[in-house]
């Protein structure tokens, strides 16, 4: 009998004491778990990270100049076109008509300076026939052959027939006037025509068919779209409180939402002066360093490296923390948690912080812990599970 | 004078003891609710805490944005940095949704911050902050995502890097911190049938489709597909300002709501689980009435068993408290052995439940109280049995 008891009561003890152990240890009275890393010195790549789409810089919208209707579209999507090559045509409706009518009107004004030369010339030879007549009629006069009067007569004659030259004249210069001007006429009904032509203005790729034949268009809108391959590039957008420091020339990588797995090379070729002030973002566009994709309007992303890389401490960002307002890390000091604020810089992207001032190389500090911390904590340090 | 209690023990331990683990499993499942109380309003507690905002800014008229939807433009921020006392805010959205992980979905609570601003989860427990604005994301331990994993949220996919804990919606989900501007696109971002739907239906309106005006349609859309808001702002206070003041000052200059902390711990905690808890009292209730019953079911029908020894003990002119005692004490014993056995079980089991289980030592050493309380109660059933017994009954049998 008395084994009995001795092992009840043992058991009662023992399932006490793994009571009371469990309650220290798993339960709310075990201290915080924490672990530690050590500021170490490292190289230090600052680099921004942001999204963007890929578009084209130079994209051209070619429709016509008024509005009218389209009649023939010569090229289709996905086209090479050069300089120059005719794109599609609107309908010209009436101007033919008009251009016909411009030339007979050009036709009828020469005729009309034939006219106007002979008239001239038939003008000049009276005249020359007065002039002589007159002539005489002034040496007769003085040697008293006829008499005064005649040869009034015969000088009014020269110059009537003077006037009448100079009408014939001004008639002529009128005339070669209107034939300027038809020939004008003709040439704007011309250009307007050439103008229903839509040509490409550089070597470049169809991207857009907008319009089909038939379509009307107003003034301004698009019946094709190109653009020139060579120019696309990714517009992305940089949050700005990372965008600091971004120059032209910066190397970026630009990964493309269809082909995650291939990193391409690019540039910095633009960082735009005007921010975004919505969404609080800089945009920067990025130049592809070999053949662009012609793929316009996939989103991308892109990384820009800042600078070289520079040695410098840094400790793990998880471990830096924010205590009213001010950046600081946790280090253990016999076995309780003290806040030590640090001066921070860049943040990598793989996740380390630069230390400009507060911490040496070696100096441990929590980058993780089980639970919130809080100044003069109780911490075991450990694996955190 | 020899203790009968123990002697009685002993002689039938392996009966006691069962007994005893048996009520020790009942203990343990009261103990387990309690738990799961406390741990729903730990949960709401901490999740406040690691946000360690002094104001939280909502819809006007909102008790947003957890007990009800709130939303605010993203910008209102400027107008409350402007506000004297406020020292940093931070946008913040939720929105609950289930996610793929691997072959199955789990529930998660989605999360957008801003990378440095309130907001952010503070406690880490491997990985890293993020660091880039878009596609990278922080899960809580209990989603069962790990360091590298890649989660689909809508059509974007998002590495997790970083890994924290106790974070979870009052309903128990566990959150998925994203960046803010991914948050707003998951959040109001439709999915590609119903975008390309809605481009349709505004194609075929004549008034936002005209002929003579080519880029209406565009601009249309461009903004009927865009978001700019958020759920609430967090506010911390410069030092030594009461977030009171500024939480009445938002109020009533900026036409918000603002809560303090306190106030905010107060809508999760008294609104949010209210009932919850109210379904957890009442159970608990039920738990002690049905030990109750048992232990004195079973004290009573041990004494009924050793009826015959009793009535020899009385004829040996054993006093009544010497017999009364002996059976107190046996279930007393069988309450603390139960009870041992119980807070055991649910130190045990605790961390499997889905949800956080906190075990409080106040909860326990009230617990241990009642647990004597009802077994001293419940002998009295046994105790009467055994003093009733005639001591002729132990020749006349």
């Amino acid at each position: 009998m008395k084994w009995k008891l001795f092992a009840a009561a043992g058991g009662v003890i023992v399932l006490f004491a793994a009571m009371v152990w469990f309650a220290f240890n798993r339960g709310p009275l075990a201290p915080v778990a924490v672990e530690m890393a050590a500021a170490q010195e490292a190289d230090i790549a600052s680099s921004v990270f942001g999204i963007g789409t890929v578009e084209a810089r130079r994209s051209y919208a070619i429709g016509p100049i008024q509005a009218g209707r389209v009649l023939k579209v010569h090229v289709d999507h996905g086209d090479t076109v050069n300089a120059g090559q005719l794109l599609a045509e609107i309908d010209p409706v009436d101007l033919l008509e008009r251009l016909k009518g411009a030339e007979s009107m050009l036709d009828r004004t020469r005729n009309a300076v034939a006219v106007a030369e002979a008239q001239e010339r038939e003008a000049r030879s009276r005249h020359t026939v007065a002039s002589a007549n007159a002539a005489r009629y002034r040496d007769l006069v003085q040697k008293n052959f006829v008499s005064r009067e005649a040869a009034e007569v015969r000088a009014s004659e020269a110059s009537v027939t003077q006037a009448a030259v100079d009408g014939a004249q001004a008639a002529l210069l009128a005339a070669r006037g209107d034939v300027e001007r038809a020939a004008r006429d003709r040439d704007a009904l011309r250009r307007q025509l050439a103008n229903l032509r839509l040509t490409s203005p550089v070597d470049g790729v169809v991207v857009a068919r907008d319009s089909e034949p038939g379509t009307t268009v107003v003034a301004g809108q698009a019946v094709v779209r190109v653009v020139d391959p060579r120019s696309l590039w990714v517009r992305a957008r940089i949050d700005q409180s990372r965008a600091a420091a971004l120059t032209i020339g910066l190397t970026a990588e630009i990964v493309l939402r269809s082909n995650q797995g291939e990193v391409l090379r690019g540039r910095v070729a633009r960082v735009e002066i005007e921010s975004d002030s919505v969404t609080e973002e800089r945009i920067v566009a990025i130049a592809f360093a070999g053949t662009p994709p012609l793929s316009v309007g996939e989103l991308a992303e892109v990384t820009i490296h800042r600078t070289r890389s520079t040695r410098g401490l840094v400790v793990p960002s998880a471990a830096v923390k924010r205590v009213n307002q001010q950046h600081g890390v946790w280090r253990v000091v016999d076995g309780r948690t003290r806040f030590h604020p640090v001066k921070i810089g860049v943040q990598t992207l793989d996740g380390m912080t630069e230390v400009l001032d507060g911490l040496k190389a070696g100096d441990r500090v929590i980058a993780y812990s089980s639970a919130q911390l809080r100044e003069g904590m109780e911490v075991r340090i450990g694996k955190v599970s | 004078m020899i203790n009968l209690a123990s002697r009685d023990i002993a002689h039938g331990f392996g009966r006691y003891f069962l007994t005893s683990v048996g009520l020790g499993l009942l203990i343990g499942v009261t103990l387990s609710m309690a738990g799961i109380y406390r741990g729903m309003v730990d949960d709401a507690k901490a999740l406040l805490e690691s946000w360690q905002a002094d104001v939280w800014v909502v819809q006007q008229h909102t008790l947003g944005p957890f007990a009800e939807s709130s939303n605010l433009h993203d910008d209102v921020y400027r107008n409350l940095l402007g506000l004297p006392g406020v020292a940093e805010t931070g946008n913040v959205t939720f929105l609950t949704m289930q996610v793929k992980q691997g072959e199955s979905d789990v529930r998660v609570m989605i999360s957008g911050f801003e990378p440095g601003r309130p907001g952010e989860p503070a406690l880490l427990m491997a990985g890293r902050p993020l660091t880039r604005p878009h596609y990278e994301a922080i899960a809580d331990v209990k989603t069962g995502f790990g360091l590298g994993d890649r989660i689909r949220i809508r059509r974007n996919e998002y590495t997790v890097v970083g890994l924290t804990r106790r974070m979870v919606s009052s309903s128990g989900d566990p959150m998925v911190f994203i960046p803010l501007k991914d948050a707003q696109q998951t959040q109001f971002l439709k999915d590609n049938e119903a975008i390309r739907n809605d481009r349709n239906r505004l194609a075929a309106n004549p008034g936002l489709n005209r002929a003579g005006v080519p880029g209406l349609l565009d601009a249309v859309e461009a903004n009927q597909f865009s978001n700019r808001n958020v759920n609430a702002v967090l506010v911390r206070v410069t030092p030594g300002w009461n977030p009171r003041v500024v939480a009445d000052n938002i109020k009533r200059w900026k036409y918000l709501q603002a809560y303090t902390g306190e106030e905010m711990e107060e809508i999760l905690v008294g609104k949010l689980i209210a009932t919850a808890a109210r379904q957890i009292a009442v159970f608990l209730v039920i738990l002690a009435l049905v030990s109750a019953a048992i232990v004195a079911l079973i004290i009573y029908t041990m004494t009924i068993s050793k009826i015959k020894e009793i009535a020899v003990l009385k004829l040996i002119g054993t006093r009544n408290t010497t017999i009364a005692g002996m059976i107190l004490q046996e279930a007393l014993g069988l309450g603390l052995i139960g009870f041992v056995i119980g807070k055991l079980l649910a130190t045990l089991w605790g961390p499997h439940f889905p949800r956080h289980v906190v075990l409080l030592t106040e909860d326990a050493v009230r617990g241990f109280i009642v647990t004597v309380v009802i077994c001293t109660i419940a002998s009295v059933l046994g105790i009467r049995a055994a003093l009733r017994v005639d001591p002729a009954a132990a020749i006349g049998g």
